[in-house]
């Protein structure tokens, strides 16, 4: 099918932007029932994208919404589900910052020492998860909630002063990074400094594209993901499949904390962002785990988070922002499924009316399509 | 969990066990293990002197902390044996804490136990929309609702609390509490033979005294609701069409029953459940709502649910036991835990030997030297971090998931969608 389908671009594009209108309308329902304006608050935010200060805070959180969204696609592109993004992004950061305070090796060499560190954290902490999938049947969705509270607790304990903490005041961190690890940022004038590793996830993103579309490994796993089934008869070793995906959603999770560790902060502290990884599940779904759509979308939650501190100064809540994310994702994934059933009778229309004219369906790919949809 | 059941489904086990073994398993012989696992506790107690373990405050403390997540627990069963996955039991909780306590400062904590349990039902509508009605994935809709639920309580906190006496934009004012019953005699006279500290007689006397000594009226409703599911769910026609739409929706269909009515149904109770957990949390446990309070006690509920084998007895037993972990991070945590490491070396050794007797060797290795390294911790320390008492349950649930996960079987049709019609 090379011949350009407006009716399928229209379908593609029909999900996200019925569900964007919905769920802007149901916050605007829920900010009229709490007797505010339904208007003010989104001109306000708007607005706020006009700065420049603004824009920096956008670029840099989205850098790490995609990192994380990133991870969370590679699973969900074979129907593995990595709830445990927010625990193996937030030890690999830790492990990132403690070798990064103890290790001094020149720039050239510190850097990608905090970057393996990171990877092979997160990969391990996503490994345990995989193998226990693989050899026990423990289901990966219990196995990685279970993970993420533990990593809580091996976080605090590597706090401790004994461990690996430093105490700053009342605050846990585990000391100031050396400088070699620093990565500086590009400075946008007053507005604040770009990240320097935003570039590592649009090259993350590039290359989550080139091995999901362009290599054999990617089929595998896009074919897994659509039937496994059909991916074992044509020689895919499932659990294998399952092993790697889990290790590689892992690794790329580790890096989502990177960004601001490196850029910024230099310490893995209390103040360090949580959640980033249960707000990538979001993301990851609101973008249909492409690599152009979850940037999309990553710019977009970055933009409700980073815009909507401004609505306090104005007499709103900005808890309207968190409304909006909730709202968005699940009217997200009812319309997608529901464009995607649309499409799908279309297509059965179109498959019958062709058949009733008499056509042969061999050489058309319709036919396996509709199967495989089921 | 999600995928589609084949035959190389790596979710599923590759055989089907002959029989639901831990359902078959005799009244004498699970008692036997019972008695067994106390008498072992109580062999420990003696040893190290940490009576702890089996006081009766600890005891009751861990009912307390137990019953949200048997709730939350509850809640998934009742979903997932209709064949919804819940995963947005978190979800449903936090509504039920805000509901609960939104209610129950102003009209009477009653009041915040029905709106508290109204509040999960509606987080169970949407989720059954989503579900059933769209045939969403399951776990996306779950996630999704956890993210809306945190949302809405977040905004509606502040709009709802502040400006009253003790409120606040994370906590609401206090509520009134709902009461609490000690049964008479009875408590006392456990707790002064749990104080004598008697094998195993003091122990039993602990556990039984924590059931009966403060304990709220909510908790005594959370216990019945067991039996009651169980009572419903396997005893009624109505169970039995709700458990058919887990198992083979398309069969059910075919005999008349209305499977999107049973699976809304059960999501709506499912919802309902949550809350009532959610409640507990905000009115019993604590007199009032705090953002962050459910802490994901829904998840550890999901967990507890599969732990215990999509069964209501074996989730209380699960329940059960995350209450007792998590008690023992606010009891004295750190001399427990280190008493109950020389516990697990002792089970860890048992299996290894009970693996000798069935001639498994390898594994029967492997269990020894991990049961001797526990005992040279054990042995070599005096107490355990704190951090380790807090992973304690999820480590427990890791490690029980990974030798149990081949034996659990979940309803047939569970995650999957399933459309009016679609076997004709």
């Amino acid at each position: 099918m090379k011949k350009f389908d407006k009716e399928r671009v229209l379908l593609a594009v029909a999900g996200p932007v019925i569900a964007l209108a919905v769920a802007f309308v149901l916050s605007a329902i829920v900010l009229v029932a709490s007797g505010k304006s339904p208007v003010e608050p989104y001109t306000l935010m708007f607005e706020q994208l006009g700065f420049s200060d603004i824009q920096v805070l956008i670029i840099n959180q989205a850098s790490m919404y995609y990192i994380a969204a990133l991870a969370v696609a590679i699973g969900f592109r074979m129907n593995l589900f990595n709830i445990g993004v927010d625990g193996q992004y937030q030890l690999a950061a830790m492990m990132a910052a403690v070798v990064g305070a103890h290790a001094s090796l020149p720039a050239g060499l510190q850097v990608p020492l905090l970057l393996l560190t990171a990877v092979l954290t997160g990969a391990f902490w996503s490994g345990i998860a995989g193998v226990l999938k693989v050899t026990r049947g423990v289901s990966e969705v219990v196995a990685t909630i279970m993970l993420n509270a533990i990593a809580t607790s091996v976080i605090a304990y590597l706090w401790l002063p004994d461990v690996f903490g430093v105490k700053v005041g009342n605050n846990n961190t585990t000391g100031e990074m050396h400088e070699s690890g620093w990565i500086g940022g590009i400075p946008v004038g007053d507005a604040g400094e770009i990240y320097g590793l935003v570039f590592l996830a649009v090259l993350l993103g590039i290359g989550y594209w080139v091995v999901l579309n362009r290599t054999r490994f990617g089929f595998d796993l896009r074919a897994s993901g659509a039937s496994e089934t059909a991916a074992a008869a044509s020689g895919v070793d499932p659990k294998r499949m399952v092993l790697t995906a889990m290790l590689l959603s892992g690794g790329i999770a580790g890096l989502a904390g990177l960004p601001i560790l490196l850029g910024d902060t230099h310490t893995y502290s209390l103040n360090f962002p949580t959640g980033i990884g249960f707000l990538g599940i979001g993301i990851a779904l609101l973008g249909r785990n492409s690599p152009v759509g979850i940037a999309f979308a990553a710019l977009l939650w970055a933009w409700l988070d980073k815009a909507s501190p401004e609505l306090d100064f104005h007499g709103y809540d900005k808890e309207i922002a968190v409304i909006m994310q909730g709202l968005i994702v699940l009217s997200v994934v009812v319309s997608y499924e529901a464009v995607r059933e649309w499409g799908l009778r279309r297509q059965q229309r179109r498959v019958g009316a062709e058949l009733a004219a008499g056509h042969v369906l061999g050489a058309d790919n319709n036919t396996t399509k509709e199967v495989a949809g089921r | 969990m999600t995928a589609p059941t084949s035959a190389v489904d790596v979710n599923q086990p590759s055989l089907q066990p002959a029989a639901p073994t831990g359902r078959r398993m005799s009244w004498q012989v699970l008692l036997l293990v019972i008695a067994g696992a106390l008498a072992l506790t109580s062999i420990v107690r003696i040893i190290t002197g940490a009576d702890g373990i089996t006081n009766v405050s600890q005891m009751s403390t861990a009912l307390q902390l137990a019953v949200p997540i048997g709730l939350a627990g509850l809640g998934g069963l009742w979903a997932e044996r209709a064949g919804v996955v819940n995963i947005g039991l978190e979800g449903m909780m936090i509504l039920g804490t805000w509901f609960g306590a939104w209610a129950g400062f102003q009209w009477g904590p009653w009041t915040g136990v029905v709106v508290g349990i109204a509040g999960g039902c509606v987080g169970g509508v949407l989720h059954a929309i989503a579900t059933v009605t769209f045939r969403v994935n399951h776990i996306v809709s779950g996630v999704a609702l956890n993210i809306l639920a945190l949302g809405i309580t977040r905004y509606l906190a502040p709009l709802a609390f502040e400006g009253h006496a003790g409120g606040s934009a994370k906590q609401s004012p206090a509520v009134e509490t709902l009461g609490h019953f000690t049964v008479p005699g009875l408590s006392d006279g456990l707790r002064d033979l749990n104080n004598n500290g008697w094998f195993l007689v003091s122990d039993i006397a602990g556990l039984l005294g924590g059931l009966v000594t403060n304990v709220s009226w909510l908790t005594l409703i959370a216990v019945a609701l067991i039996p009651g599911t169980w009572w419903i769910l396997w005893r009624t026609a109505f169970g039995l069409r709700l458990r058919s739409c887990g198992e083979n929706p398309i069969a059910a269909e075919s005999l008349g029953v209305n499977v999107y009515k049973y699976k809304y149904i059960a999501v709506i109770i499912s919802g309902g459940l949550a809350g009532l957990g959610g409640v507990f949390l905000s009115i019993v446990a604590n007199p009032f709502y705090l953002e962050g309070q459910v802490s994901g006690r829904g998840y550890i509920g999901l967990a507890a649910m599969i732990f215990g084998n999509w069964m209501p007895g074996g989730l209380a037993l699960g329940a059960g036991l995350f209450g007792y972990t998590d008690s023992l991070n606010l009891r004295g945590g750190s001399t427990n835990v280190h008493a109950l490491l020389l516990l697990g070396a002792l089970l860890l050794i048992i299996g290894a030997v009970y693996l000798v007797i069935r001639k498994k060797y390898a594994p029967s290795m492997i269990t020894a030297v991990i049961g001797a390294l526990v005992f040279a911790w054990y042995a070599t320390t005096n107490e355990v971090p704190n951090q380790v008492v807090s992973a304690t349950p999820y480590v427990v649930t890791l490690v029980v998931l990974t030798l149990s996960a081949q034996r659990l079987r979940m309803p047939k049709a569970d995650g999957l969608p399933y459309r009016k019609g679609q076997g004709k």
